[in-house]
């Protein structure tokens, strides 16, 4: 090889083009051929409805209450959803930080619900739930009610459904951006004269923030693509008709591909504006490193 | 601040699990002392100093300021300052903020924590930095803002972890005369753990070698530098040989190869026919008429030579001489009586 064959494989070594670059060939085929294509596909047939111009689906998608609501809808349980489940995994995280007995089990046990899948849970929950479930013949036996409560086939199924199935993946985020703190930072602090409120509020919170911005994206999106719990243990033409249900209608009921092709877009453009707006906001905060110094 | 005449340790222990990392500790702390901890890694010295600090409950003892006993209260209500083997500088706050922060928890009214903010900033010199956060700053400084934050609340006492471990050669040496400094101008009663003991010997008025989690020797860096309690203080002190013997009176000892060495020191209670230890510095072994040896290996120290010797029998021994010695020489050594510490054996 001639000296300046050498030197230019050099240079383009330090602007990163080398033959590591050829370990990106796998993935890059994935996104183009089950994310680019039939994203860009389905954009296309949304704009070539069978009657009307090219906004004919998107038109009728938001001048008729019926579908546009369904975005209130699914943002009414994926919102909260999302949320509760990040609160609910922070103390829980933070308290099984560090190294105790059980810890394994417990893990198991807070993050087997992933392996069940959504028709097993809501399977589950009407068993559990349902008017005749055990839940309700227990409340009613020891007289705390005297009709059962509903708990399925309305908002609350869906609402529980969407965080037996998000929690675990809240938690394990959660625990794995906790237990990237480092602990001396907490001691330090406790040494300074600060309380455990003072300690959690003014250290390990703000440390955390970013975290806990990115896994609230993660779970919203897992819960505004709830489909079999919002049909199963939902009230799939009320209060739980989520915007995939709308979708799902025009393609396979209606046959009208390209409203079911337009609900899917604007399905994904409110979560891109719902995860830009929570990403703006993490840009705000601290988002370097969590560790206390050298060594 | 809250002032004390003496911190008492009153046979302070920590297990854990089945294992005992530090046992019975007894100290005295005085006002304005400066106390080392110093052994080797796992001697319980940290675990000693977290314990102080409150980040540890004991399994046994008790610690007391005057007449108030303090191990039963969490580190927050101790008023002690620390300062960390790795600095614990909180990332997402600029070096202003770290050093106010024990401020603020104590409920310093504003002005005054900015009085004093600027103080301990201007303390430790880092007036151009005071804005920056510590991800931004070198170790050196990033040592320095934990050592400000440390002190600025004025603690009654500051503990020490470590703190140069981290440093490069000549940012210890300048630190260390940093601390010291701080410690004569604020006379801050200062805990220092350390596993170096010449850092130990330099800083403190007080030493505490540990072992094991036992308490070896406490005392000044004169009495523990020139009298080890036992070989191996000795041992961690710097007197590298460690040679077998055997006492033959009251007063003398048989090393073997060297024959009999009269009037050398005695630690300890040693039986005329017991077997001891005999410990001299590599700086205190001469060279001269004696026991002929072979040089084995030669490290240059500048002004010094520091060579591994080996005599006829195949001991050991390191010396130091400003001779210029090279690997394969052959000379004499002796070894003087009053610089030989005698262990039990």
């Amino acid at each position: 090889m001639t000296t300046s064959a050498l030197a230019l494989r050099h240079r383009l070594a330090e602007r990163g083009i080398d033959p590591q670059l050829f370990l990106l060939v796998p993935a890059t085929v994935f996104v183009i051929a089950l994310f680019v294509y039939p994203f860009c596909y389905g954009i296309a047939v949304s704009l070539q409805p069978a009657q009307g111009g090219a906004l004919a689906a998107y038109r009728a998608f938001f001048t008729d209450a019926y579908q546009r609501d369904t975005i209130t809808t699914t943002l009414g349980i994926a919102l909260p959803a999302a949320l509760v489940n990040v609160l609910a995994a922070v103390p829980i995280a933070y308290r099984m930080r560090g190294k105790f007995r059980g810890k394994r089990l417990l893990t198991t046990v807070l993050v087997v619900p992933i392996t069940l899948g959504t028709v097993l849970t809501a399977e589950g929950l009407l068993g559990f739930l349902g008017p005749t479930g055990w839940f309700n013949r227990a409340l009613l036996s020891l007289g705390v009610i005297d009709q059962p409560v509903t708990l399925t086939h309305n908002y609350t199924g869906v609402f529980l459904s969407l965080i037996i199935t998000g929690f675990p993946f809240a938690f394990l985020l959660v625990l794995s951006y906790l237990s990237g703190i480092d602990p001396s930072l907490e001691r330090a602090a406790a040494t300074l004269g600060a309380g455990w409120a003072q300690r959690f509020f003014r250290i390990t919170l703000p440390l955390l923030a970013p975290g806990l911005a990115t896994t609230f994206c993660l779970t919203f999106v897992l819960a505004f693509s709830v489909f079999p719990s919002a049909i199963l243990v939902g009230d799939p033409t009320g209060s739980t008709r989520v915007i995939s249900i709308a979708a799902y209608e025009a393609a396979y009921v209606r046959y009208d591909y390209a409203a079911a092709s337009a609900a899917a877009i604007v399905m994904g453009v409110v979560e891109l504006v719902v995860i830009s707006v929570v990403l703006g906001l993490r840009s705000l905060l601290y988002t370097g490193s969590t560790a206390g110094g050298k060594g | 601040m809250t002032a004390f005449t003496t911190l008492r340790l009153d046979g302070v222990t920590r297990r854990f699990g089945g294992a005992d990392a530090l046992t019975g500790l007894d100290l005295e702390i005085r006002r304005g002392e400066f106390i080392a901890l110093l052994g080797p890694s796992g001697c319980g010295k940290s675990t000693a100093l977290n314990c102080l600090a409150g980040l540890l409950p004991l399994s046994d003892g008790s610690i007391w300021r005057d007449g108030t006993r303090l191990d039963t209260l969490p580190p927050e209500r101790r008023g002690f300052g620390m300062v960390f083997q790795n600095y614990a500088l909180f990332p997402h706050m600029s070096v202003r903020k770290n050093i106010s922060f024990g401020l603020q928890m104590r409920g310093v009214p504003r002005a005054e924590a900015r009085r004093r903010t600027d103080e301990a900033i201007r303390l430790v010199h880092l007036e151009e930095h005071a804005g920056k956060l510590p991800g931004q700053l070198s170790g050196g400084q990033q040592q320095r803002v934990a050592i400000a934050r440390a002190v600025v609340v004025e603690p009654s006492l500051v503990l020490m972890d470590e703190p140069l471990s981290n440093l490069d050669a000549k940012l210890r040496l300048e630190m260390r005369t940093e601390i010291r400094r701080l410690h004569q101008n604020l006379g801050l009663t200062t805990v220092y753990v350390t596993h170096d003991q010449e850092e130990a010997l330099s800083m403190a008025d007080r030493l505490v070698v540990l072992r094991g989690g036992r308490v070896q020797q406490i005392g000044s860096p004169e009495e523990v530098h020139n009298r080890p309690a036992n070989r191996h203080v000795a041992d961690f002190l710097g007197f590298r040989n460690l040679l077998p013997g055997k006492a033959v009176s009251a007063s003398s000892i048989k090393i073997n190869g060297f024959g009999v060495r009269p009037s050398a020191s005695f630690v300890g209670a040693i039986g005329v026919g017991d077997p001891v230890v005999a410990a001299i510095r590599p700086e205190d072994v001469e060279i001269g008429s004696g026991l002929e040896v072979t040089v084995d290996v030669a490290e240059y120290h500048g002004r010094e030579i520091a060579a591994e010797v080996r005599t006829a029998d195949g001991l050991t021994l390191h010396l130091r001489t400003s001779q210029r010695l090279a690997p394969g020489d052959k000379v004499e050594v002796t070894l003087p009586p009053s610089r030989l510490l005698v262990f039990p054996g």
